[in-house]
């Protein structure tokens, strides 16, 4: 496999567990916009680790999750009795921190980042990514996965049937702090190099927009967003040149050199989703989606007849 | 001495934050809607009024403009882009999904906007950042020892002035009576009459303004725009509307301006990295031990939102 494909599976793999990570409090009807601060956690805890005490990454990844899931149960513990738009300002507030607290510790290299020693490649990454998705479907089928839902669709009448929406929320910021948190670790063994600069308010909104586009209603969504949104602006990257010389070319228009770079990107991005919230708020991937895609298999038919 | 000083630096920072948090508290006080075009908005205020100075109009209609007038059409503009984006956004969506929204619709769809504005902008003028050439920069009043920059005190004047005007609309004009019905139950305000579809407008051009006002005066004071000015600056906007606690036009004036002091007393004690760490770190702890912020009442922000 060439060095550039095997970089983008890994990035791939690592935004797609940061996904996971995102989509877990939107399960629960909540909103993480500091997912980079949980990364940034999880990367750093990682590289202090390997670089001042010579951690293997079989320690330095199990311990970048947990940080993150200390990060996420201290973040929504206290601020349980808080709910609606006050818990997304909160994790904000909890993302602008940990990058703030990094650029403001000489002993975290601040502005400069860290470089990490050990390699991490994608033999690990790629399995680990498959069992934090295997685990968020598995999740999905449980009693847990169900009361999550249930507290999305409506916290009064969930709280009335026995499920403590606060506790199923403050649950999905743990589990999803952990992913987050391991995606990081990862993600700082994979590059080598962390800096909180790449930890911004930024990627955590692309990567929740990947998430809410792809859909939330079933596990699908998250890896269904992050393909779309990270792969085809690569494939276009090669491709779109060409075309618009081609179509400048047809017009006769005086464009000499078109560039695409990544506002371009962007700009689509934002466009398609100012789109989908008009004609498709609940993402690309729903739950009626799956069962017209699986019903010539025949999984439903038996659950349906029952 | 030196602490009196930062104090008077701290308020003056404070001045755009203010402007900024209180074009957030509005639309989250009346509409439940965080909207996350403002940054978008303050930065497109700044960029046509830069613009407008270096380049003149467009199609070479007119040569340099004085900067004057080219913010003045900045802030035009900015309040036309929240109008029009109200439009497309917020009614539209509301009017498609009605209230009871799968979650977060309006929010997420001005994250939207946001992408686009700013990146639409960053592929037209390149993401340097760009001198604003001030007239006034350098003229300061010495008093006792302690300096007053007269443009910053300016703004100030000019932006707690702007904010009271909004404030005594909100309280005493039939309007603003009417965008209060709303922020207390727009159903039972149509009922009694009032015409919801002409009053949100109202709120986002109101929004438009301030954002453009704060452009304004940011650029006038500190001499630059850049196509990511507003990331910074909103992002510090919301701390200081959720220090004041969310949809109180005085917590956003009280919260706007203890983002500036921090800001000024951070530098003053631990050096200008530890800026976005304290700020944050104060805005967190306030949100966990007074969830409301110091003047809010905890009913906004409730629920879905």
């Amino acid at each position: 496999m060439s060095g550039y494909l095997n970089g983008l599976l890994a990035l791939l793999c690592i935004d797609v567990m940061f996904a996971y990570g995102v989509f877990l409090p939107v399960m629960t009807g909540q909103i993480n916009l500091g997912g980079a601060g949980f990364q940034a956690l999880g990367g750093y805890v990682a590289a202090w680790l390997a670089t001042t005490y010579d951690c293997p990454p079989w320690m330095t990844l199990p311990l970048g999750a947990l940080a993150g899931a200390v990060a996420g149960l201290a973040i929504a513990l206290p601020l349980a009795r808080v709910r609606g738009v006050y818990l997304v300002l909160a994790t904000i507030a909890f993302g602008q921190l940990v990058t703030g607290l990094i650029l403001a510790s000489p002993s975290l290299g601040g502005a400069q980042g860290i470089a990490v020693p050990s390699f991490v490649g994608l033999p690990v990454i790629l399995p680990l990514t498959l069992l934090v998705i295997v685990a968020c479907f598995y999740l999905c089928a449980t009693r847990l996965g169900l009361a999550m839902r249930a507290v999305h669709d409506d916290e009064a009448v969930a709280d009335l049937m026995g499920v403590s929406a606060r506790a199923m929320q403050v649950v999905s910021y743990t589990l999803g702090g952990a992913i987050v948190g391991l995606s990081g670790a990862l993600y700082a063994h994979q590059f080598g190099f962390v800096q909180a600069q790449g930890f911004d308010e930024t990627l955590s909104v692309y990567v929740l927009l990947y998430v809410l586009l792809g859909g939330v209603q079933t596990a699908w969504g998250p890896m269904a967003g992050t393909c779309c949104f990270v792969l085809i602006p690569e494939l276009l990257r090669n491709v779109l040149p060409g075309l618009a010389g081609m179509v400048a070319a047809i017009f006769g228009l005086p464009i000499g050199e078109v560039k695409i770079d990544d506002s371009w990107r962007l700009v689509i991005l934002g466009a398609f989703t100012v789109a989908m919230m008009i004609w498709r708020p609940q993402g690309i991937v729903t739950r009626t989606l799956i069962e017209h895609l699986a019903r010539p298999l025949g999984v439903f038919a038996k659950r349906r007849a029952a | 001495m030196l602490l009196l000083q930062q104090a008077i630096n701290g308020v003056m920072l404070g001045a755009v934050y203010v402007t900024m948090a209180v074009a957030f508290t509005l639309t989250i006080g009346v509409l439940n809607f965080l909207n996350f075009t403002i940054p978008a908005l303050f930065m497109v205020a700044g960029m046509v009024g830069w613009s407008l100075v270096t380049n003149g109009l467009p199609f070479g209609l007119v040569g340099h403009l004085h900067w004057a007038p080219a913010l003045l059409i900045g802030i035009g503009c900015a309040v036309v882009l929240s109008v029009v984006i109200e439009q497309l956004s917020y009614r539209f969506l509301k009017a498609r999904h009605g209230d009871a929204t799968e979650h977060a619709i309006p929010l997420v769809s001005s994250l939207g906007f946001l992408l686009i504005i700013e990146n639409l902008v960053r592929v037209r003028f390149g993401t340097d950042m760009r001198a604003f050439a001030s007239p006034f920069q350098g003229i300061s009043w010495n008093l006792g020892g302690i300096l007053i920059s007269i443009p910053q005190l300016a703004s100030l004047v000019l932006s707690l002035l702007t904010v009271f005007g909004l404030s005594a609309l909100l309280r005493g004009s039939k309007v603003g009576r009417a965008i209060r019905a709303i922020a207390e139950n727009p159903e039972a305000a149509a009922v009694v009459g009032v015409d919801v579809r002409k009053i949100v407008p109202v709120v986002f051009a109101a929004t438009g303004l301030l954002c453009g006002l704060a452009a304004a005066i940011y650029a006038l004071n500190y001499g630059e725009v850049a196509p990511s000015m507003g990331d910074d600056i909103g992002t510090k906007a919301i701390a200081g509307m959720v220090l004041g606690g969310l949809g109180s036009i005085w917590g956003a004036i009280a919260g706007g301006l203890l983002v500036g002091l921090t800001e000024a007393f951070s530098i003053q004690l631990f050096g200008s990295d530890a800026i976005q760490a304290s700020v944050w770190g104060l805005l967190l702890l306030v949100m966990i031990l007074r969830p409301q912020g110091l003047f809010g009442h905890s009913a906004i922000g409730k629920g879905k939102f």
